[in-house]
């Protein structure tokens, strides 16, 4: 008998992940048929809403948008096995540095505030991941730990400066003012226009998208292509043989969390610059959450995270439109998210084992 | 293209009003969800009212994220639902951003104001209630000491807090209130053990009277009281029945009430600030079977006069939001 043969490495990143979701899409359909819905109207509607029109389009991707800097954020991390689960806080905080910039600097031109926006967004996220990286590398605390309660921290911070500082005289919101309109990014119809392409209005897909991937690009280069990225994944590889080759733990640590932390944090550039335009409680909801399952899906590589973010962007703008037209409850919904992150995440060998056993049948055959 | 654009709208609006009967009325919930114990559970149970009394249907629907305020708002419109009912403050830019792009649309808004033509703003005057419920908590405690919980530490919630330390200290301008809130996001609404531990705690600084505004997280706050044998005061909905003999009343805060009159006011509703306080009916304390043990005839008199006062205009509670301070704490 022969030793089981590794999957080859094209099944590996396609048809595992496919197959975990559609076992997560059958369960779900048992799950809507046994409430009594009607479970092919409900995948239908789903996929309508978020790919049927350019209406649909223009939410799924601004979630997706959301959810490539989440997930780019725990796979930059991840690359040194260290695991970032702070991307709540980070992206919070990095809220407060887009407020701050785009209230307190008058820009000329959106371009020059969208510069300005970014680079508040990635120091407030990177200087909260700064403390935890630090304590892990200098003082052996669990990353895990300081990050999750770190999150607290920063929606308590937050709501503080939102409350004292931020919050208009008067109003009842503890939001920020709005930022001045001149400085409003551009959406994704009004870039579109030039080109004759007629896209919905009123969606909050904006430029931020577009950051986005160039930053998807900029991840893979960085972990492939430079001497940074090579330290980064031979400690994670092991830490012990990075030492000896003279890769100081210490730093690769505090600069692997320094970039997973302002990754996080430029998804405020799209939350609260170019769909809010104002610095709301709860601009993350729950998106650095959702980068973690981002990027167990998409192993961990920048085009992977690309794709898992539009899948789960699809969850979201599909999910909303079950809860507009069906009575299928919102938990419901929910539940349908988590079976597809069971299924990809925690339940990764469930589907390649059986895979692998395929593929060895076949091969011998 | 522009034809192409035209085609898909109207294949879009086809489909949407097979769905939605045209001007069926809408509610759309606040971040917290539509079984909350309280803000957005009262509303549900005025449309639910609503469709039992009229034979009625509406739609429904639940936000779980921000950038859904807008849209689920627009695609309601968009859908032909009208009136659409919008809870909470936080959707005060919602309208502004939506209300002027169906201006044949009636909407409402509730807990805050927005000043457009086809747009009811519906208030209440919290400070009021809070002051009637404060006023008995002062009679009503034999440590001088009473307390308040709140969710989150937003100006809503403090004008709940304000209120009730103003009523209290009208009684006795030595009682110490000790106010507590239980966290800073949004899960505070919903978090009951967090609740009682807070409770507890102030019973252990001798508090015996604690008022809950905080959502779900009250009923943790109301279960600690029976438990520890002491008083407690329920909001939004009339909660005295969930621990009778314990609850000394609640604050009333008619949200159903709000919803079911827009709902039955329905399309071309008369629009403008709705004020619901003391005079109206809208906030006020509850007295029933259940507490009618808890609350004397004393007691009652001298809320019944503060109330008429309130009314006539002799008395004037202070509203937090209006300055962000207040004068009892």
């Amino acid at each position: 008998m022969s030793a089981p043969k590794k999957l080859p490495h094209w099944a590996d990143v396609t048809l595992v992940p496919l197959a975990s979701v559609a076992l997560a899409f059958v369960i779900s359909g048992i799950l809507i048929w046994a409430i009594g819905e009607n479970p092919w109207n409900a995948v239908k509607l789903m996929v309508e809403g978020a790919f049927g029109s350019s209406y649909g389009w223009g939410y799924t991707l601004y979630y997706a948008t959301n959810f490539i800097f989440t997930g780019l954020a725990v796979a930059v991390a991840f690359q040194a096995r260290l695991f970032n689960i702070g991307g709540e806080g980070q992206a919070a905080m990095a809220g407060l540095g887009v407020a701050l910039v785009c209230l307190y600097i008058p820009w000329p031109h959106w371009s020059l505030a969208l510069l300005g926006a970014s680079l508040g967004a990635a120091f407030f996220g990177a200087a909260w991941a700064f403390i935890p990286a630090w304590l892990q590398a200098r003082r052996g605390s669990h990353i895990v730990i300081t990050t999750i309660m770190f999150n607290f921290i920063a929606a308590s911070v937050l709501g503080y400066f939102l409350v004292n500082v931020l919050r208009p005289q008067g109003t009842m919101d503890p939001a920020s003012a709005r930022f001045p309109a001149d400085i409003r990014l551009p959406r994704l119809h009004e870039m579109l226009e030039p080109f004759g392409i007629p896209f919905s209005t009123s969606t909050p897909a904006n430029i931020a998208l577009f950051l986005a991937l160039a930053m998807c690009f900029a991840v893979w280069f960085m972990l492939w292509r430079t001497r940074l990225g090579y330290q980064i994944r031979t400690f994670g590889e092991s830490q012990t043989a990075a030492e000896y080759a003279g890769i100081s733990p210490v730093k690769i640590t505090v600069y692997t969390m320094l970039i997973s932390g302002g990754l996080a944090g430029l998804m405020a550039v799209n939350s609260v610059m170019g769909e809010q335009q104002r610095l709301v409680l709860n601009a993350v909801e729950g998106a650095g959450f959702i980068g973690i399952a981002v990027a167990l899906m998409g192993r961990n590589h920048p085009f992977g995270v690309f794709l898992a973010a539009i899948l789960f962007g699809f969850l979201y703008q599909g999910g909303a439109e079950l809860a507009l037209w069906t009575n299928i409850p919102r938990e419901l919904i929910v539940v349908i998210q988590a079976l597809v992150i069971l299924f990809t995440g925690a339940l990764d060998n469930m589907v390649r084992m059986p895979l692998t056993r395929l593929f060895a049948m076949w091969g011998t055959r | 293209m522009t034809s192409l654009k035209t085609l898909l709208g109207a294949a879009s609006t086809l489909a949407l009003t097979a769905t939605i009967a045209q001007a069926d009325p809408a509610l759309m919930y606040d971040l917290g969800g539509k079984f909350d114990k309280s803000f957005n559970e009262a509303a549900f149970n005025g449309s639910e009212r609503w469709a039992a009394e009229t034979g009625g249907s509406y739609r429904d629907i639940e936000i779980s994220a921000e950038a859904q305020r807008v849209q689920f708002a627009r695609r309601l419109a968009e859908a032909g639902a009208n009136p659409v009912v919008v809870l909470g403050f936080a959707n005060e830019p919602t309208l502004q951003e939506v209300a002027p792009e169906f201006p044949d649309t009636s909407f409402v808004l509730i807990d805050a104001v927005v000043d457009l033509p086809n747009v009811r703003s519906v208030v209440f005057a919290e400070e009021q209630g809070s002051y009637l419920v404060g006023m008995l908590a002062a009679m009503a405690t034999e440590t001088d000491t009473i307390s308040f919980v709140g969710g989150m530490e937003i100006p809503l919630i403090t004008a709940f807090a304000c209120g009730y330390a103003q009523g209290a200290k009208a009684v006795n301008p030595d009682i110490n209130v000790i106010v507590n809130y239980t966290g800073s996001t949004p899960s505070a609404w919903n978090d009951p053990v967090r609740g009682s531990e807070i409770a507890q705690s102030q019973f252990s600084q001798g508090s015996d009277i604690v008022f809950a505004a905080a959502g779900g997280t009250g009923l943790g706050v109301l279960q600690a009281a029976e438990d520890a044998g002491l008083l407690s005061i329920g909001v939004d909905s009339n909660q005295n029945h969930l621990h009778p003999a314990s609850v000394l009343t609640s604050m009333l805060k008619l949200v159903d009430q709000a919803v079911f009159d827009a709902f039955s006011d329905g399309p071309g509703l008369e629009t403008g600030v709705v004020r619901m306080d003391l005079a109206s009916g809208g906030v006020g304390y509850a007295l029933d079977e259940h507490n009618a043990d808890l609350i004397t005839d004393e007691m009652q008199a001298a809320v019944e006069d503060a109330k008429a006062a309130i009314i006539a205009g002799e008395l004037s509670v202070h509203d937090y939001r209006t300055d962000s301070t207040c004068p009892a704490f």
